[in-house]
């Protein structure tokens, strides 16, 4: 019984930690799928966990923390978008400024936006949450309880991973997307509007980081500090690569690296002598480890990879 | 301009009427008029360049025309993408396939159509797809995905998807380039039936042939305009090559029986994979005798491009062996393949074959830089190289407005003219040629063989892989057939006929031929 409850307490933080990244690669993987890459996400994740906190705070609503998340999320995306798709920029140097700026612009708000009391900044302050809503009954399950002892934004995404594998699988506008994203100028000469689904799908994808980063700052690790995502925009990049573009295998990601993490903490706290500088990296050197392993063998087993036209301008008189 | 119409009792389905498209420094289409009936086929016979493509591009909406009108059913319409074509019922079926290779045929038949439902009943689409192909003649698995398709089956998506969409007009662009003589006998079929079913056919070519076996009509373009429209019947070949070229064109190669004297090249046995580490070449023997010329027949990609890459050093050898000149160079590096004087004009020549953003002359040198005259001590010698160049580019007449003009500015046809300039002048025992005259018009088509044929002549061995029969059955001296990675037979090329090559390039046995096997050596022997 003992180890049963174990169980259920890694698999409930695992849930918890892993959330933000979902909600991120979920997201970068739309972006991706329309032929657009975007490395702004640690930068996006950074902005939006920022705004959500602030608006938290003020508000005392964290919907609509989650709201402005978004739209700063989205805005961030929607620079990206122009600059990538209308400017046909280079997508890897327009998607690692979004990180420097985002990262910047974060730590200028968390010192700007917080209360005079508090020298106006946000960080040290306690501000509304989203903490677990336990279900009555289900909960008690062994082990699987931990999936119904969750807070909102982690029984969202339940609905939202399906929901967006059929959309990418099912639906004429996910066929469309697929197909902009594999090649554009077969979708163009098809009648899909390129440029049209380039933008949605971007700052679409720009909103689900958004969420992802106000995760971080109202439910994984509540209030504002200095870079809060510890590097999980980063660890998005190669999480879309395992989860092969489908959302569906992006929560099979997540849980990895969140299950490395909560199973480093009761490491942690049961006081191992291992010094917790190694404990902090297991979580990204496992994951590194186990996707590059994974996606060779991938590769080679099945006819997939990444959207061919991933990180492609398209112009349509381009010679 | 255009002098001859035909006088039909219908009215167009399609009137163009005055289109001119510029491009920078070019005008691909000068005033262009052409109408299209009802039931009809349509040829649009052009060189490379004559601004066919273009022309059939700004009717799909793919580029916008400066000046000119389009009348679709006697009305007057704009048509600003292809979804407005596609509105209309016009759609094309584009040279270089407008598929999705890691989507079904399903999938790929319904992409962008806009007034499907938002979650399409795949089943339904699948069951309409295998009604229209029944009645089109064009089998193809809906279920299927378009990389396990042959080119020829994905031709057929290609229409179908028109089809599908109720589209009234179709283009097809080049649509034989890619098919072997079997599947394009059977696209002249699929174009009888979409003529019975009252639709109406322009198809772009510059192959003589095919306008004569396929179409009603005949629009010749040259340098952007119309030169003339014939009714089929009263026109010939020859007449329609000078109507094309502008001037009078041999259609003979003056070739004189081969001398063929020791061997330069000889596979034994080799096996080698492609890029996604299937077997491509397995198991084959080959040799080559200086000054012959040894064609290499088949469906592209059934082992041709590995053979080129694996003689070339630029693919791995599993087993087997290479001898070039009676040294064993298997697995040796690309510059000992150079050093050996073997000399390669690769199948893509805008990737592999030439760099688009380098100038004409340091392209031609590109071979012979490392050594004295052209650099000393690793310093290169501008004067001589920009000195070498222009003979090159004299001699083999390279249109080009000068040494140092980027290669990417140039036509197709002169781009391969500046790898042949490069190729052939170092070539000491062995040209492997892929491709070589593939997307090429009459006359530089003519040019390139002729010196095939010069450098057989002057006792070097010729691989020459081609994709098109007439130039093999003409060129080449003797002709293996590749199938699947191996070797199914090889003819004389004298006593060669068409439908024995295509029965072993759509793998039959060279035992299975009717009444051939005389002709046909064994393999490997």
């Amino acid at each position: 019984m003992g180890f049963a409850l174990l169980l259920t307490s890694i698999l409930t933080i695992t849930l918890r930690a892993g959330t933000s990244l979902i909600y991120a690669t979920v997201g970068e993987i739309y972006t991706e799928r329309s032929g657009i890459l975007n490395l702004g996400i640690e930068g996006m994740m950074l902005t939006s966990a920022v705004v959500a906190f602030g608006v938290a705070y003020y508000s005392g609503s964290v919907w609509l923390a989650v709201g402005a998340a978004m739209l700063a999320g989205g805005t961030l995306a929607s620079i990206h978008a122009f600059l990538t798709v209308t400017m046909r920029a280079n997508q890897v140097v327009s998607g690692l400024s979004i990180t420097i700026f985002g990262g910047g612009l974060a730590s200028f708000l968390g010192e700007r936006l917080g209360p005079a009391t508090n020298n106006y900044a946000l960080v040290g302050l306690v501000g509304p949450r989203f903490s677990a809503v336990v279900i009555p009954g289900l909960s008690e399950i062994p082990v699987m309880g931990a999936l119904f002892r969750q807070d909102m934004l982690t029984y969202v995404l339940y609905l939202l991973v399906p929901l967006a594998w059929a959309y990418l699988y099912k639906t004429r506008d996910g066929l469309n997307l697929r197909a902009v994203g594999e090649n554009p100028q077969t979708a163009d000469a098809m009648g899909v509007n390129v440029m049209r689904v380039r933008y949605l799908a971007t700052i679409i994808g720009g909103m689900l980081v958004g969420v992802g980063g106000a995760h971080l700052s109202l439910g994984y690790a509540p209030g504002w500090s200095e870079n809060i995502t510890g590097g999980r925009g980063w660890i998005v990049i190669p999480l879309v690569i395992f989860a092969m573009w489908n959302p569906a295998r992006a929560v099979l990601g997540a849980i990895l690296f969140g299950g490395i993490n909560a199973v480093q903490f009761r490491l942690q706290a049961g006081g191992t002598t291992v010094p917790s500088a190694y404990l902090n990296m297991l979580p990204y050197l496992a994951t590194i480890l186990v996707l590059v392993a994974m996606t060779s063998w991938e590769t080679l087993s099945h006819h997939i990879g990444a959207p061919a036209a991933l990180g492609v301008a398209y112009m349509r008189e381009d010679k | 301009m255009n002098s001859e119409r035909k006088t039909a009792p219908d009215t167009p389905v399609l009137r163009m009427q005055g289109i001119t498209k510029r491009f920078p420094g070019v005008v691909a289409n000068d005033r262009v008029d052409l109408e299209l009936y009802p039931s009809e086929v349509l040829a649009l016979l052009g060189e490379n360049g004559a601004g066919k493509s273009t022309l059939m591009n700004v009717l799909v909406g793919l580029y916008r025309p400066d000046a000119g009108e389009i009348y679709v059913r006697g009305e007057r319409v704009e048509i600003n993408s292809p979804r407005d074509a596609a509105m209309l019922g016009i759609g094309m079926v584009h040279q270089n396939f407008m598929l999705v290779p890691t989507m079904t045929v399903a999938q790929n038949v319904i992409l962008g159509i806009h007034d499907l439902a938002f979650v399409p009943n795949m089943r339904e689409v699948s069951q309409r797809i295998r009604e229209l192909s029944d009645r089109y003649h064009l089998q193809v698995d809906p279920r299927a995905y378009i990389w396990q398709l042959s080119v020829g089956e994905q031709q057929r998506v290609e229409i179908l998807k028109l089809i599908y969409r109720g589209a009234s007009i179709l283009i097809l662009d080049e649509p034989t380039a890619v098919l072997t003589p079997q599947e394009a006998e059977e696209l002249g079929g699929i174009l009888s039936v979409m003529q019975s079913e009252g639709k109406s056919v322009v198809f772009i070519t510059h192959k003589m042939g095919e306008v004569i076996a396929f179409s009603d009509r005949v629009c010749v373009l040259r340098q952007g305009a119309v030169v003339a429209t014939r009714n089929t019947e009263e026109t010939t070949p020859r007449d329609l090559a000078r109507l094309m070229v502008g001037r009078e064109l041999l259609f003979r190669l003056d070739k004189q029986p081969a001398q063929p004297g020791s061997e330069v090249l000889v596979l034994r046995d080799v096996y080698a994979t492609n890029d996604k580490a299937l077997p491509a070449l397995s198991g084959v023997s080959l040799a080559i005798r200086e000054g012959e010329i040894l064609g290499i027949a088949g469906v592209a990609g059934n082992g041709q491009q590995e053979l080129a890459e694996a003689i070339t050093g630029l693919r791995h050898i599993k087993s087997g062996e290479l001898h070039i000149n009676n040294a064993n160079l298997t697995n040796c590096t690309p510059l000992k393949a150079i050093e050996a004087g073997v000399s390669h004009i690769p199948a893509d020549r805008i990737r592999m074959g030439s760099v688009g953003d380098m100038p004409v002359a340091d392209n031609i040198a590109m071979k012979g830089y490392r050594t004295p005259p052209m650099s000393k001590h690793g310093v290169l010698n501008r004067q001589r190289i920009g000195d070498f160049a222009r003979r090159m580019i004299e001699a083999f007449q390279i249109a080009t407005p000068a040494p140092r003009t980027h290669v990417k500015f140039l036509s197709g046809g002169n781009i391969q003219k500046t790898i042949l300039a490069r190729e052939i002048d170092a070539c000491d025992t062995l040209l492997i040629a892929v491709y070589p005259s593939r997307g090429l018009d009459v006359g530089a088509t003519e040019s390139v063989r002729r010196r095939l044929i010069e450098q057989r002549d002057e006792g070097r061995g010729v691989l020459l892989i081609s994709e098109d029969l007439d130039e093999l059955l003409t060129v080449s001296d003797r002709i293996a057939v590749l199938y699947e990675g191996r070797v199914m037979g090889v003819l004389d090329a004298e006593n060669a006929d068409r439908e024995a090559l295509g029965l072993l390039m759509a793998g039959a046995s060279a035992e299975e031929l009717p009444g051939a096997s005389s002709a046909v050596d064994e393999p490997g022997a």
